[in-house]
């Protein structure tokens, strides 16, 4: 085999020397007979007729030494190639329309694979597993994991290979220039090496690094350590000044380390104290490996089994009962860390992925058209070709040679196109797209790009094939003669295309019209806050390690606020824990006073907002009941809240009931606290987002979170001023903080109007790209239209001619093609229509307060397509009327 | 005498005649089997070529360019080790059909 392979290569010279040695033969021969007294005319004769046809056995012989398909095949796509480069209009229309879109499929494929398909860029990612836990008892979906828990875990689990357990945080890096913020990963000492990657420089952290009252230790990421130390691998032993406090580095990570897809500049321990562990402190983070051969379900029975061991290995908070713990009846929720990392994406991006699908079997129609216009006009050769003996067979591998040629092409330039339009994508999509470094066009998605040339090369060649490669010669030979015109089955076949285009852009449309309706429904939604653009926000932390002391921590808050309240054109400032909409949040469960809970009843989940004064009328937040907290509330620690009105509602029924009753959190110690404001809702996760339920405390507060004297160290900054947005005027503030402080960095700058449009970042996406697919699936529907009634109008010349010399009027005869058009548009529209109805259920996740059947989009819909159709059929019908009967006749 | 020559058996006298002659060209070749033939084959003496190609590809002969007697280039084919034991075999296969048939057709 390989040698005949071999000799496929080395054609040239072995046929010189199969002539060489046929030539010796004959002319041994020729010179035996002539030696036997033959003329030289009849000696060659003779010899000729020993050897016999000498065109036979060289063929024979070709047979016998190269690989035959093979050969043929490149003799095809020579033909093939010869063959298209005669319709370069048709040649040029199809490979450009494949080349869209393939390419369009291949850049939205090389996401889904780097975000979905791809695996986690660790050894054996499969085995990775999120530990998090439910509480249905107290209706919590995801209490993710607590101290307790990980530490049974980790100790008696018989299904893990490691279980670790972490946390983000931020610090301020300082003494060395500005003061930095940098993102700061807590991890258990198992964490890191779960993952299975070792660090490019010294070591990760050991079991005693990660001791309580261990010396400080530090592991810089990579990123970090290039942007700060210049990739010094001195940087082993150095000490980095974090939150005020020395750290010593010990290890760097490798590049390709990205945690649960966050930005990370240094790791330090986590140091917990088995000692001082209780139940409660939920929501930390845990990770694990599943042994080899373990499988999820196995490992949840393990967890199971521990959660009744870990309650009853730790002591419960001072005030509560290991009971309390119990009712929350703690349940495992394990799944692959894959799913975390991606998040709820993959629903948008299979959309996407269906819709650019859809637009390429529009294209693939347009093309199949194309192509049936080439074929038939080559109906005649092909006809004489299968009557000079070329079989039916070697025709239909001829044409389909053709299309495979072609959609390669198509496809290698789609591949190029994908390559640039995947910078401009990447660029428009949102910013919180996970595994974002991990999209490329690898090996996967060249092969993707490969199989979808080939299967479109199947779908447009069809037609043709089947059209065309059967023995007809009688019919086809006698129908390519001049008296004949259009037969009434090639019309079919287009129709058929047309409808299915039509079919296709309508469900496309639709898609956008639902996208672009939502988009509308989200603008109309009150986000709470008003005038956001005038709002200027930042973030600043006053780390423990430098000012233990509360009060004095807000005292110096107040002092930065009265800075900032002093900059010019500044018309309010406040602050508080987290803004509405940056994510941030602190959750608890909620008790009034008084009530007692049944069994089945739990205590309501609230959202915790830690605030200074100002802050609703900074950011515009109705004031509906009772008054602000003021400076006096916050020294003096007054036990007061405010609340936010759909709490009022659900928990007294309205806010004139709500208003003096007071609450508290769910620790017992926690102190009751009276509700002094009633404020507006304030769609806190999103515009498409229910309203959290939201308690305001006090930023300084007594018995709070079972804490004894609290503050919230790291605030945000609202500001609100019309100078918002000007350079000038950020400088200006980072000057008044640091005429307070100048260790301090300003982190998260941004204005209110940056964080709703992040919030609706998605949806926008989405809307953008379905719209690019929606005017894709519409343009190329009208060219399918446009193309088909043109066509049939040049097949049908004669026949019009006929009709005209016979006494039709020219309008009769247009109203027949666009007649014709309207129907097929009609069929297109019908389909589409049903289609649309099943198909859109699948993106009603992507929806907001809009039905996927949402009656208004499908009527403007339909009418745009009918609009563009009808236009699309009536330019080209215009033609019909100014046939002349006698040229047309003449002219055949 | 049947015209076509039973396949496989154009294969053997090939080798055959090769290893009695020694390293010979096309030619030579086929004169020397329609020789033996004397006339009871008649075979066109390009169909050879093929013939030889393929048992160059199984390995069985080998071929080189030389220069023949009347001074020209041609192609010697020549046997191999495993065209000589192939011939071992393909005789023994003969030998057996042939008695097969024997007692099939002897009266």
């Amino acid at each position: 085999m390989l040698s005949r392979l071999w000799n496929l290569l080395r054609r040239k010279k072995l046929e010189r020397e199969l002539d060489a040695e046929f030539r010796y033969h004959l002319d041994s021969l020729e010179a035996e007979y002539r030696e036997r007294g033959l003329s030289p005319y009849e000696a060659r004769l003779a010899a000729r007729r020993d050897f016999g046809g000498v065109d036979q056995i060289r063929e024979a012989y070709r047979d016998q030494r190269g690989i035959p398909m093979l050969e043929t095949l490149w003799r095809d796509i020579r033909f093939s190639l010869r063959s298209i480069r005669r319709t370069p209009a048709i040649t040029f229309s199809v490979i450009a329309t494949l080349a869209i879109g393939i390419g369009a499929n291949t850049t939205i494929f090389s996401v889904v694979n780097g975000v979905l398909i791809k695996p986690l860029p660790f050894p054996d990612p499969d085995r990775l597993i999120t530990v998090s836990h439910t509480a249905p008892g107290v209706n919590v979906a995801d209490v993710g994991s607590a101290n307790f828990l990980y530490f049974t875990e980790r100790e008696q689990n018989q299904t893990m290979e490691g279980v670790g357990l972490f946390g983000l945080g931020s610090s301020t890096v300082t003494g060395r220039g500005e003061p930095e913020f940098v993102r700061r990963l807590f991890v258990t000492s198992d964490t890191l090496p779960i993952l299975g990657i070792e660090p490019v420089l010294g070591r990760y952290f050991s079991e005693s690094d990660d001791t309580p009252g261990s010396p400080n230790t530090l592991v810089l990421s990579y990123g970090y350590w290039q942007r700060r130390f210049g990739g010094d691998p001195s940087v082993i032993g150095q000490s980095l000044m974090l939150n005020a406090e020395h750290w010593t580095i010990i290890g760097v990570m490798p590049q390709r380390f990205q945690f649960i897809d966050e930005r990370l500049d240094v790791i330090t321990p986590n140091r917990l104290d088995r000692n001082q562990v209780m139940l409660g402190a939920y929501f930390r983070r845990s990770i694990a490996r599943l042994k080899p051969g373990v499988t999820l379900e196995q490992a949840s029975a393990d967890v199971a089994r521990l959660i009744p061991i870990a309650i009853d290995s730790f002591p419960p908070i001072a005030g509560t009962t290991r009971e309390l713990t119990r009712n929350a009846r703690l349940a495992p929720s394990l799944r692959p860390l894959k799913q975390d990392v991606v998040g709820d994406v993959g629903k948008t991006l299979w959309v996407l992925m269906a819709t650019i699908g859809i637009v390429l079997l529009i294209a693939c129609a347009n093309v199949a058209n194309l192509i049936l216009v080439r074929t038939e006009g080559r109906q005649h050769e092909l006809s004489v070709r299968a009557a000079l003996g070329a079989g039916w067979g070697r025709i239909m591998r001829e044409l389909i040679t053709e299309s495979a040629v072609l959609s390669l092409i198509g496809g290698t330039l789609g591949v190029g196109f994908a390559y640039s339009s995947l910078r401009t994508l990447l660029a428009i999509a949102p910013a919180n797209l996970p595994r974002r470094a991990e999209i490329g066009l690898d090996g996967t998605v060249m092969l993707f790009a490969l199989g979808l040339s080939l299967i479109s090369c199947l779908l447009f060649s069809a037609i043709p094939v089947v059209r065309y490669a059967r023995p007809r010669l009688n019919a086809t030979l006698h129908a390519t003669g001049r008296w004949s015109s259009g037969s009434r089955e090639k019309l079919r076949a287009r129709s058929l295309l047309v409808v299915a285009q039509v079919a296709l852009a309508i469900v496309l449309l639709i898609g956008a019209g639902l996208m672009i309706r939502t988009f509308e429904q989200l603008n109309d939604v009150n986000p709470g806050f008003s005038e956001p653009g005038e709002v200027q926000t930042f973030q600043i932390g006053i780390p423990e390690t430098r000012m233990p002391d509360p009060e004095l921590t807000v005292r110096k808050q107040q002092e930065i606020l009265d800075r900032v309240r002093a900059v010019p054109g500044v018309a309010s400032a406040a602050y508080m824990s987290d803004v509405p909409m940056s994510g941030g949040t602190a959750a608890d469960l909620l008790v009034p006073e008084g009530k007692t809970f049944g069994p089945g009843e739990a205590p309501r989940s609230t959202q915790s907002r830690f605030i200074s004064p100002g802050v609703f009328s900074t950011l515009r937040i109705p004031l509906l009941m009772g008054r602000d907290m003021s400076w006096t509330d916050i020294y003096e620690k007054r036990p007061v809240v405010l609340i936010s009105e759909n709490l009022a509602r659900a928990e007294w029924g309205n806010p004139e009931q709500a208003l003096g009753k007071r609450l508290r959190g769910s620790s017992p110690t926690d102190q009751l606290r009276e509700i002094i404001g009633i404020v507006g809702d304030v769609r806190d996760r999103g515009l498409n987002q229910p309203v959290p339920p939201t308690v305001y405390y006090p930023v300084f507060a007594e018995r709070v979170y079972n804490i004894p004297v609290y503050v919230w160290r790291s605030v945000t900054f609202t500001i609100r001023s019309p100078r918002t947005g000007t350079g000038a005027f950020l400088d200006e503030l980072r000057n008044a903080v640091w005429s307070v402080d100048s260790n301090l960095p300003l982190v998260s700058v941004r204005t209110m109007s940056d964080l709703l449009d992040a919030s609706m970042a998605r949806t926008s996406f989405t809307l953008v790209m379905l719209a690019i697919a929606g005017a894709m699936a519409l343009l190329l529907g009208v060219i399918g239209m446009y193309g088909a009634i043109s066509y049939g109008i040049s097949q049908r010349t004669r026949e019009i001619g006929v009709r005209i010399a016979l006494g039709a009027q020219s309008r009769q005869v247009q109203r027949m093609f666009m007649k014709q058009g309207l129907l097929l548009t009609a069929s297109g529209v019908a389909i589409g229509l049903a289609a649309a109805a099943a198909l859109t259920r699948w993106m009603s996740s992507l929806l907001f307060e809009v039905s996927p059947l949402d009656p208004l989009t499908y009527a403007a819909v339909s009418v745009v397509l009918v609009l563009a159709t009808a236009i699309a059929t009536y330019l080209p019908s215009r033609r019909a009327t100014h046939v002349d009967p006698i040229d047309s006749l003449r002219a055949e | 005498m049947p015209k076509e020559v039973l396949q496989g058996t154009l294969d053997l006298m090939v080798l055959r005649t090769l290893e009695t002659m020694g390293p010979q060209h096309g030619f030579g070749l086929a004169k020397r089997i329609l020789q033996i033939s004397e006339g009871i084959l008649d075979l066109n003496q390009g169909t050879l070529y093929p013939a030889l190609l393929r048992l160059e590809q199984r390995r069985w002969i080998k071929s080189r360019w030389g220069i023949s007697d009347n001074n020209r280039q041609a192609k010697f084919y020549e046997l191999t080790a495993r065209g000589r034991k192939q011939i071992a075999e393909e005789r023994e296969n003969w030998d057996l059909t042939v008695s097969l048939m024997d007692r099939f057709l002897k009266d």
